[in-house]
């Protein structure tokens, strides 16, 4: 159940370094201009480093599936308030 | 199982201990729950009082007592007090808080501090609330923007005091949820649980991811009218049905945090008056679930004439009638438990019976308002009226009357006095259905809600819609008269006088702090009724 | 009958228990912030020229500046949730030490953000684009402060020797609850700072 080894160390310190990496490359890329590219962009590295944090400083890779479920089923509702939102607002 | 008559214990149990900080600081969830059962009862009777106060004012086609304001100001509190101080907590924080663990064979709930907690939020919450009586709001309880930004009334104040009657309600549902999953007695399976448990935990599971939306909406609320912040002002740009939106994400799913705990205890009620097993177990229990899913779908359905986009209108419309399937579900399983079964009339099942009769009703009236075309005719008028106090009162006030009846021996360790509690049932039965039967016709005819005053020709209706009121209250009245009475001389209660199967039958009435000398091993599901190697029909 | 577990005496179930509990109250906060993120997403499709135009006056320096606070103050939590698995709560009270003062940090760099912008007769009822910054950016903040009380409080409760290999519950729950602050800002800095 638990691990407190150098691995789990090494690990946290890449994420770490990714995590920083994709900081500098999603302010970069926000100075160039993409259109709606930009935030196509900056949502899928968003994404990627909560993915990051999600998986590896919130240990949800060793995780049960319960666990995962709790994690996974807020996202659901949250797409489901927004596209419901707009579903009205963007359509009117 | 055989039912046990209830283990020996001290005669007092849990309430053995006195106090008041045996109350205040308890971490007993049945004290929590009994604590919580009064404070919501209390409610109860003030938010009825405001009903009362609007039914003598619409005895006459002219505002005779009150100023149009008043009379808002009425149905607001009415609304408000009814909706976010009684119905919502009162079966889940009442009685879940005191049978949840009972019925899963757990010694108390997951976190019972913060079970504590939770009481203590939901007292400051209710304590600002009557703080901002100092200017009362009167704007109805969906506080619709951009009246509620610019109401003299203190909003900011009312939206801090639900803020934390919210946060007090996902405590709560965070702490079921847990507690179903974790505290299970060895054996208890998830279809060995009491239904009511699945009523449980899929209004946990609203309650947590619904509650915070409309949190969120009251702080925005509050900041727009402290700070000037431009989401809901027009003016601004913003959009006041951007606030219909937040307020229904929450409001709509939470009408089904009021019935599904009743509809639990009606699955609970009607095969141990029945002497017979619950019909369908797994599609009542998967039902719960569809339910609460579903209803966060549909809340567009309150929205059809505030100006949405045709698209939204169609999809919400079209979702909205899914939700009558799981719905149905129950009520043609409660059917089928009660066929062929020895039913008896005891106070429980009086209010379990009436339950399902007056939740048909009520549900069936609610495809007229989910239908696009009549619900631009019925929106706003008292067919509204009728349709949610058909499901609210005569769906989840019935199924609390039933559980209190229900499960008053095991709280209390008293009986009740049967013959008085069948009077005041039919006093509210009858009191109801004249009460509002009438507001389907009214509402239909063309009666405006929210109205001190209408068109004469609404007259009748209103007299007797008003007459039934004072009749219902009376009944009401009767009801908890007889409670009280049971409470102070009330024969002693056995530890399970309905020989019922589930777990909180199997302790001593009242029982003691620890539920249980030794948790149960549980070996088959709590509705073995009937059977042959069962307990006698 | 064999004397079944109970499960309120079991660490382990606790353990999961809190853990369970931890996970749902995220799942309130992911809601709960969800509506802002609704209302900005709402209203970025209604006013696309007003983002793009108001979003170039924050200080996207010091936006990513209290990101990498943010993470680094991340990557501190995890590292004391694992010294605390090996049972060495003084190393753990180093690191939960770190992210306090990196959450203070944080708050810092905001107060000079949020002066600068004052400064700059930007407030919160200047227009939708400022209102949804300075409503997103305060509700994260308070939730960082409230982190940091919880962070301290597992910091005392090391030093009276209350934490140990054994039992870790309160540091990782409020780890969890520290990274899923850190998660929200991770999504605050390109939707405020960043797209235009």
């Amino acid at each position: 159940m638990r691990h407190g080894t150098t691995g789990a160390r090494r690990t946290y310190f890449a994420v770490y370094a990714a995590l920083v990496a994709l900081t500098v490359i999603t302010v970069l890329v926000s100075y160039v201009h993409l259109g709606m590219m930009n935030v196509v962009v900056a949502l899928l590295i968003a994404s990627g480093k909560a993915s990051l944090v999600a998986l590896f400083f919130m240990h949800l890779k060793e995780e049960s599936r319960l666990v995962w479920g709790f994690a996974l089923v807020p996202i659901f509702f949250l797409t489901l308030i927004i596209l419901g939102t707009l579903s009205d607002t963007l359509l009117r | 199982m055989e039912p046990v008559s209830g283990e020996s214990g001290s005669e007092r149990g849990y309430l053995a201990e006195r106090g008041w900080r045996s109350w205040a600081y308890t971490m007993d969830h049945k004290r929590i729950g009994l604590m919580y059962l009064l404070t919501t009862i209390a409610f109860f009777f003030i938010g009825g009082v405001f009903a009362l106060l609007l039914r003598l004012e619409l005895l006459s086609p002219q505002a005779k007592y009150f100023s149009n304001h008043t009379y808002n100001v009425f149905f607001t509190l009415h609304g408000a007090m009814m909706i976010f101080l009684f119905i919502i907590p009162a079966i889940p924080s009442g009685l879940g808080n005191f049978f949840i663990p009972m019925q899963l064979g757990a010694r108390d709930v997951a976190f019972p501090r913060l079970n504590l907690a939770s009481y203590w939020i939901f007292v400051a919450g209710f304590l600002v609330v009557i703080a901002s009586l100092v200017s009362p709001m009167d704007t109805g309880w969906t506080f619709y923007t951009p009246y509620s930004a610019k109401t003299g009334a203190a909003v900011a104040t009312l939206s801090f005091g639900i803020f934390l009657i919210g946060m007090s309600s996902i405590l709560t549902g965070l702490n079921f949820i847990v507690t179903i999953h974790k505290l299970r007695a060895p054996g208890m399976t998830w279809h060995r649980m009491p239904l009511f448990i699945w009523g449980m935990y899929a209004t946990s599971i609203i309650q947590v991811v619904a509650t915070p939306v409309v949190g969120v909406t009251f702080l925005l609320l509050a900041m727009e009218r402290l700070l000037g912040v431009v989401f809901f002002d027009p003016a601004k740009g913003g959009d006041p049905v951007l606030f219909q939106h937040f307020f229904w994400f929450y409001s709509h799913p939470v009408v089904y945090v009021m019935i599904l705990p009743a509809m639990g205890i009606v699955s609970e009620v009607i095969p141990v008056f029945s002497r017979k097993p619950i019909f369908g177990y797994k599609a009542i229990a998967y039902s719960s679930l569809a339910i609460a899913f579903i209803g966060f779908l549909v809340w567009g359905h309150h929205m059809f004439t505030s100006g949405m986009s045709p698209l939204a209108n169609a999809l919400f419309s079209f979702l909205t009638f899914f939700v009558a399937v799981p719905t149905a579900v129950k009520v043609f399983n409660w059917i089928a438990t009660l066929y062929k079964g020895s039913i008896t009339f005891e106070s429980p099942m009086l209010y379990a019976l009436t339950f399902i009769g007056l939740f048909i009703i009520g549900g069936l009236t609610g495809p007229f308002l989910g239908a696009l075309a009549t619900d631009v005719q019925l929106h706003d008028t008292y067919f509204v009226v009728a349709h949610f106090h058909y499901t609210m009162m005569g769906g989840t006030v019935m199924g609390f009357f039933a559980g209190l009846h229900y499960w008053f021996p095991k709280m209390t360790g008293r009986m009740l006095n049967e013959k008085v509690a069948r009077i005041a049932w039919a006093l509210v039965v009858v009191g109801f259905n004249v009460t509002f039967f009438t507001m389907f016709i009214a509402g239909v005819r063309g009666m405006p809600r929210r109205y001190a005053e209408y068109l004469p020709r609404f007259h009748a209706e209103n007299v007797i819609s008003t007459a039934g009121a004072f009749l219902l209250a009376i009944g009401i009245l009767v009801l908890f008269w007889n409670l009280w009475q049971g409470l102070r001389k009330g024969a002693r209660a056995p530890g399970n006088p309905w020989r019922a199967l589930s777990l909180e039958w199997q302790t001593a009435s009242p029982p003691d702090t620890e539920n249980f000398h030794e948790i149960p091993e549980v070996t088959d599901w709590p509705y073995g009724y009937g059977k042959p190697k069962g307990p006698a029909a | 009958m064999s004397a079944p577990q109970d499960g309120h005496n079991d660490p382990a179930v606790a353990f999961e228990a809190a853990k369970l509990g931890v996970w749902t109250f995220l799942a309130t906060e992911v809601l709960l912030f969800g509506a802002l993120f609704t209302a900005y997403t709402v209203y970025r499709a209604k006013f696309p020229e007003l983002f793009q135009a108001e979003h170039l006056k924050l200080n996207r320096i010091l936006g990513t500046l209290n990101t990498v606070v943010l993470l680094t103050s991340s990557l501190t939590v995890v590292l004391g949730v694992d010294a605390i698995r090996r049972g060495k709560a003084r190393l753990l009270q180093l690191y939960y030490g770190a992210t306090v003062l990196l959450g203070g940090a944080f708050l810092c760099v905001k107060y000079i953000e949020w002066t600068e912008e004052f400064h700059h007769g930007l407030f919160p009822d200047t227009n939708i684009f400022f209102s949804l910054y300075f409503m997103m950016t305060g509700l994260h903040g308070i939730h960082v402060f409230l982190g940091m009380c919880v962070l301290t409080y597992v910091v005392v409760l090391a030093g009276r020797g209350r934490l140990s290999a054994d039992y870790t519950t309160p540091v990782e729950m409020s780890g969890l609850y520290w990274h899923f602050v850190d998660l929200v800002w991770i999504y605050l800095l390109p939707l405020l700072y960043l797209i235009g």
